[in-house]
């Protein structure tokens, strides 16, 4: 099967170099045209474009998921490269990558006609991550974004944030409506640029290992393991048995209070005011035995590299199945409640449709994806171990609406459910973290995980002392954005918030 | 006889300066309850029944800032919306029958002030030209224009049985004698009830303690408001609240409200008064809890059908009880 059909993945490129991952391989070229061939063979395997940046090398990098696995590729560019191919006519999302691109290193993506500035809002006198000294090759726009206008009767704007009235990441939409329909919605973000690469770079591992659980406060376990693999494999550390279930469980944990506090917000939006006190004093319970388990109410920093940062103990176990029974029981009892409240169901329904020939174009992955007929979910498809050993389930609906959204939300939560307490029980013991070797040439590697929005890739390039010189993390939010200005269109202005929520893409995540 | 008139006039004055102040004094207090009772049924701690008078004082306390561009308009909007309010407790009779305003205590003057109150509010969130005050307003004046056809037919149900749109009248006409049950009377109240929660920005048409500016409507109008000015239109909706429930309490369950201004009577008949609005702010709370906000599209539907149910409720007067 794999024959004809992934030409990228052979015994020969050696794709699965640690045992039991996710498969990946790397493609580097140093030409163009190799580079645009590569991606359009990709794409026309089925592939989908997860993200897009350029490194200090210089290089630009594109990760590009297969049925088969992951693929790495890269263009390497001369020293005094001015420009690089744009895969934007090839994998439509890579647009706005490119642009940061764009900003950040003053690179110029060939073939994209939208120059837009992107992560820059008009302050940088300069691309502050460029290989060359050069000026700005564009003028700066200065803080007045040109938004695309619709013109036409009655057509007007409405302008929402980057302030909003509650208390959220700061972004801005532009809405062009006719009444209350929206005709065309366009984000801008930009607002939380953290410059997320730049304080990648020379770091030590442990203080680079901070950083990646901190991209955005509610993935740390997503990203700081897709981060710890990553250096896993760049530096040869085989991880031990009771490490993995550790990891898989903090990986679930994460999931189910993220699914449980969206669940919560998505009736709240909806105006049910008491499903917000009925769903989050669960995800608040979950936090706080977070904290008394693994040192903090988020998880940030129980994943490391090389191993977790708290082991199970037999007692942790103990509270650890109790407060799954306990969620297993109250969770049913509140998908009942919502499925049987109609002025719930009717909001969420027909509201904010992906469909799902939309969703496989722009190669969304994750809950959104999920929801509209796209059934990639890494736990599933890969044998990684240790979730495989318990035949994980996959969500799938076909109708792309917010309802097909919470669908997939509390099918999730439960799959979660049954896999920690399959994990817990079944917990081989003993979590020893592996010891980390220090490279004697650069070394890279990549390592991809299921986040609880969809995937999380994490690559990094480390030198000799273990520093790192370059890392990327990304996970699906900045794809989530272009699904959500999508499936805004053609419903009324009111319900953008309850649509928003339901994809409920990450503002830092996006910004980096 | 000079004494004797001018002691009534004098008595009158009182009586409606006590009306007043009661209204301007208890409708916070009703807000709070309402709060309080949402907040036991939504499983949160409560803030307290005083806490929109808390609210308040701190508004009124605070300084104002001016959006630019404003015009008199957005001045004069909020002392306006708080007097029409203020006016309008003179009207709706609820410590006695007939209050000293009653030759002028028409239902439809009544409903022409809160119509006036609602375009200048409306007015003036669209002064500025700010896209939330537009939207507000907008949809506002969507909500209003079934809930006003449907409040007038109401009114003219319950009218039936006096023969006149005065409300002190209307109330003569219930107090006669413990009212048989009536079909058409019923039918009203189910459309009060709809028109009630669409004037009042409560669920499922509006959302009152919603923080997402694209869905709001009451709140849209006021996003520009700040300390003072904020404070008397709150101050003014939450009148308008405890006026809509005194409204209802003197149509459709009005047994108990003294027919003279006695002292003793305004005791009992206050306190008996307080009981109804207790269960009444209890029960909006409990609609309020358990429904989800309406999509907005459906808004119309909502107030057809207060307009259908009160239309019915007056034919079938005609049928039924003719």
């Amino acid at each position: 099967m794999e024959g004809d059909s992934s030409p990228f993945f052979s015994p020969e490129t050696g794709f699965d170099r640690l045992h039991g991952g996710i498969p990946h391989t790397f493609l580097v070229t140093e030409s163009p045209d190799r580079y645009l061939a590569q991606a359009r063979l990709l794409s026309s395997n089925g592939a989908r474009l997860l993200t897009l940046w350029s490194e200090s090398l210089p290089a630009i990098r594109a990760a590009i998921l297969l049925r088969e696995g992951l693929v790495l590729l890269s263009l390497s560019l001369p020293k005094d490269a001015v420009s690089f191919p744009s895969l934007s006519s090839i994998f439509p999302p890579a647009a706005r990558f490119e642009r940061t691109i764009h900003d950040l290193f003053g690179l110029i993506p060939d073939g994209l006609a939208d120059l837009r500035p992107w992560i820059d809002h008009g302050l940088w006198s300069h691309p502050p991550l460029s290989h060359t000294p050069s000026p700005l090759t564009r003028l700066a726009q200065g803080m007045d974004y040109p938004f695309v206008r619709v013109r036409g009767d009655g057509v007007h704007e409405i302008p929402v944030g980057p302030v909003h009235a509650g208390i959220i990441e700061p972004g801005h939409f532009r809405f062009s409506v006719v009444g209350e329909k929206v005709l065309r919605l366009e984000t801008r973000m930009g607002y939380t640029h953290k410059g997320i690469a730049r304080l990648f770079r020379g770091r030590n591992l442990p203080e680079a290992a901070r950083l990646a659980s901190r991209i955005s406060g509610d993935s740390a376990v997503a990203t700081s393991l897709a981060f710890s693999k990553a250096v896993e494999e760049a530096l040869d550390i085989e991880i031990s048995e009771g490490v993995r279930f550790v990891r898989a469980i903090l990986l679930e944990r994460e999931r189910i209070a993220n699914h449980l506090a969206d669940l919560g917000a998505l009736g709240n939006d909806a105006g049910l005011a008491v499903a917000l006190s009925l769903f989050h004093p669960l995800r608040e319970a979950m936090h706080r035995i977070n904290l008394s388990l693994f040192g903090h109410r988020l998880l940030f920093d129980s994943v490391v590299p090389g191993g977790v940062s708290t082991g199970l103990s037999g007692a942790m176990i103990e509270t650890l199945l109790l407060e799954n029974e306990r969620l297993q029981a109250e969770v049913s009892l509140l998908e009942r409640i919502y499925a049987d409240h109609g002025g719930l169901q009717d909001r969420f329904q027909n509201t904010g449709i992906l469909s799902p020939e939309v969703a496989g174009r722009l190669g969304i992955g994750g809950v959104a994806g999920r929801a509209s007929g796209q059934g990639w979910d890494l736990r599933v498809d890969h044998r990684e171990d240790p979730v495989h050993r318990f035949a994980p389930a996959l969500a799938l609906d076909h109708i792309g609406d917010v309802a097909s959204r919470v669908r997939i939300r509390f099918f999730e939560i439960f799959e979660s459910l049954r896999l920690t307490h399959a994990l817990l029980t079944s917990f081989p013991g003993p979590d020893i973290c592996a010891t980390i070797p220090d490279p004697p040439a650069p070394r890279e590697g990549a390592g991809i995980v299921e986040g609880f929005r969809g995937e999380v890739l994490g690559w990094v390039r480390i030198l000799p002392g273990k520093i790192l010189a370059d890392a990327h993390i990304a996970d699906g939010s900045p794809l989530l954005w272009h699904a959500l200005e999508a499936s805004v269109p053609g419903n009324l202005v009111a319900d953008f918030p309850l649509i928003n929520k339901s994809f409920n893409p990450s503002y830092s995540a996006s910004d980096l | 006889m000079a004494l004797a008139s001018s002691f009534h006039g004098s008595l009158a004055i009182a009586i409606s300066l006590l009306q007043m102040a009661f209204v301007l004094f208890l409708a916070p207090l009703l807000y709070g309850w309402i709060g309080t009772v949402r907040a036991i049924l939504q499983n949160r701690s409560p803030a307290g029944i005083l806490q929109p008078w808390r609210n308040l004082v701190r508004l009124f306390r605070k300084e104002m800032i001016l959006p630019e561009g404003h015009s008199p308009l957005f001045l004069a909007v909020p002392p306006l919306f708080f007097s029409i309010m203020a006016v309008a407790a003179l009207l709706v009779p609820f410590l006695g029958t007939s209050p000293p305003l009653a030759p002028v205590a028409d239902a439809v003057t009544l409903v022409g002030l809160f119509s006036l109150a609602r375009f200048s509010m409306a007015m003036a969130a669209m002064d500025l030209g700010t896209p939330f005050g537009d939207m507000g307003g907008r949809r506002e004046m969507m909500v209003a224009f079934l809930t006003e056809p449907a409040t007038l037919m109401i009114l003219f149900t319950v009218s039936l049985w006096s023969g006149s749109t005065s409300i002190p009248s209307i109330l003569t006409s219930f107090s006669k004698g413990p009212l048989p049950f009536h079909p058409s009377l019923l039918i009203a109240a189910m459309a009060f009830i709809l028109v009630f929660l669409g004037e009042n920005a409560r669920l499922p048409i509006d959302n009152p303690s919603t923080h997402l500016e694209l869905t709001m409507i009451h709140e849209a109008m006021l996003l520009e408001y700040s300390g003072p000015l904020l404070a008397l239109m709150e101050w003014g909706s939450m009148q308008k609240l405890l006026l809509y429930l005194l409204l209802g309490i003197d149509f459709f369950a009005p047994a108990g409200i003294p027919r003279t201004f006695a002292l003793s009577g305004l005791l009992e008949g206050g306190i008996l008064l307080l009981g109804k609005l207790f269960i009444l702010g209890a029960l909006l709370a409990l609609i309020e809890s358990l429904f989800a906000k309406l999509r907005i599209f459906r808004v119309p539907e909502f107030t057809a059908l207060a307009y259908l149910l009160s239309t019915l409720g007056f034919l079938l007067h005609f049928v039924l009880e003719g």
